[in-house]
């Protein structure tokens, strides 16, 4: 489903973000990325669906290569879904226009099939009773759950997630790690940038940790919790899983 | 003190300062707030742009304007417009302008290059991520740009837009200079007909004083209304 390959991004000259990244997910897998801050995970899942231009490599999406696309791009985003750290919902629409917005202009979709859509998506994540609301009325929890159902009334092929969880307070992640635990059942294929390893256990089917720019490991989930090859990713993980 | 002043002259000339001289200042208010908007919004995207050429050209036509007095730019223009309108329309002789049509011009260009400034400051106070967000859900960039960017911009701007129009509908009284029948034009020539200076001016001076006073006070009332719930 998405292939990326030998990925190199510089954001100046002598700062490497990426370095020579190669991975890929399959149809169905949930993929977890993780590592220490600055490490490029948040980068790395930007440029799967072009947010962030890469200098040299390959990246695919369903067949289709994002690194050379141009006038595509905008349809191919449509069918890649994004949920971002800080929710990032139009502040200025409604709950239910939030919603309405991609599948209107993007998809073309009657106003009354793209609202029934947006219902339907609501009602999924627990937020009906919410439409008529401005996101900054809902607490963040709601708001990253809105998210969610932002990307997924555009019928994505695939889905993004760049901390989803990291911006919330504690008592908020469940609801949103139960939204996205969901999905996953489901069959959806995810690649989830988090902390949360309790997530990451449960759902992920394997595991990559960033460092400096780098894949230092691409594994199984059961080999990356059971036996971690790098040291940096020991080290990495003794510390996230010490409390 | 007022012994000698007739304020029956106001009272008498009512009809003309208000339907010849208020008409044409509020006219001329709207014409250069809604041209001046549409065109600054413009330019301010064109100075935001990639394109060189383009910030180049936008960054130094606002430097420009707002480099040169008002008054200095309605002279300039009112003399320059029928060479302008000759060379653009490759006519044999400078184009007839007039000083009403010239004035309007004028402070349409004047004040797009005020309100892309404005504009620009509220396009840059959306947050990155709003415009990754629209991007994500498949928007090109015009489409981010008027169903994400532009309207949070505008309700941010709003109530600076609404002050710089109150300082617009000061500003038009320079119109004086072309011998314009806008309010206080109006107001002037009463009071040198009728020899009554002073009670015009201070009649003038009440009345822009009442009509600026009322509308900052709704501006005060409008910003605390659309401010949007973050």
């Amino acid at each position: 489903m998405i292939t990326i390959e030998n990925v190199s991004k510089w954001y100046n000259p002598t700062f490497q973000v990426l370095k020579n990244c190669t991975t890929s997910v399959d149809k169905g897998e949930v993929v977890v990325v993780c590592g220490p801050s600055g490490s490029g995970k948040s980068t790395l899942i930007k440029t799967v669906n072009a947010l962030e231009p890469v200098q040299e490599g390959v990246i695919t999406v369903d067949g289709l290569t994002v690194t050379s696309m141009k006038k595509d791009l905008p349809k191919l985003r449509s069918r890649v879904g994004m949920v971002f750290q800080h929710f990032e919902l139009f502040p200025h629409l409604k709950i239910v226009d939030n919603l309405m917005l991609g599948q209107t202009i993007v998809l073309g979709r009657s106003d009354d099939a793209a609202k029934a859509k947006a219902m339907k998506m609501l009602e999924r994540v627990g937020l009906t009773a919410h439409a008529e609301k401005f996101p900054g009325q809902l607490s963040g929890g709601q708001q990253q759950r809105v998210a969610i159902a932002r990307a997924l009334v555009m019928d994505p092929i695939c889905m993004l997630f760049d901390e989803p969880t990291s911006a919330l307070d504690p008592e908020m992640i469940n609801e949103v790690l139960d939204v996205m635990v969901e999905l996953a059942k489901e069959g959806m294929t995810m690649m989830v940038v988090t902390h949360e390893m309790g997530f990451a256990k449960k759902v992920a089917n394997r595991v990559i940790f960033m460092d400096a720019g780098e894949i230092v490991e691409d594994a199984q989930k059961d080999d990356f919790f059971g036996s971690p090859r790098s040291e940096r990713a020991q080290q990495f993980l003794s510390k996230i899983l010490a409390h | 003190m007022f012994a000698d002043f007739d304020f029956n002259v106001i009272w008498r000339s009512l009809p003309y300062l208000f339907r010849e001289g208020m008409t044409f200042t509020l006219t001329l208010t709207a014409i250069a707030t809604v041209g001046g908007l549409i065109l600054g919004t413009l330019v301010a995207l064109m100075r935001l742009s990639s394109n060189a050429v383009l910030s180049t050209f936008a960054a130094s036509y606002v430097n420009l304007m707002r480099s040169l007095p008002l008054v200095l730019v309605i002279f300039l223009f009112y003399f320059l417009m029928p060479y302008i309108g000759q060379w653009i329309l490759r006519a044999d002789a400078p184009v007839q302008v007039g000083a009403y049509t010239s004035t309007i011009i004028t402070f349409t260009l004047f004040e797009a290059a005020y309100f892309s400034e404005i504009m620009r400051a509220g396009i840059q106070s959306i947050p990155r991520g709003q415009v990754m967000a629209g991007y994500a859900i498949g928007l090109n960039y015009r489409e981010v740009t008027r169903h994400v960017v532009l309207p949070q911009a505008f309700r941010n701007m709003l109530p600076v837009i609404f002050t710089q129009t109150i300082v617009l509908f000061q500003d038009t009284s320079l119109v004086y200079v072309l011998s314009i029948t806008d309010f206080l034009g109006a107001a002037s020539k009463v009071a040198q007909r009728d020899g009554r200076l002073t009670e015009m001016y201070l009649f003038a001076a009440v009345v822009y004083f009442a009509i600026c006073f009322t509308a900052s006070f709704f501006v005060k009332r409008l910003q605390k209304r659309i401010s949007i719930i973050r």
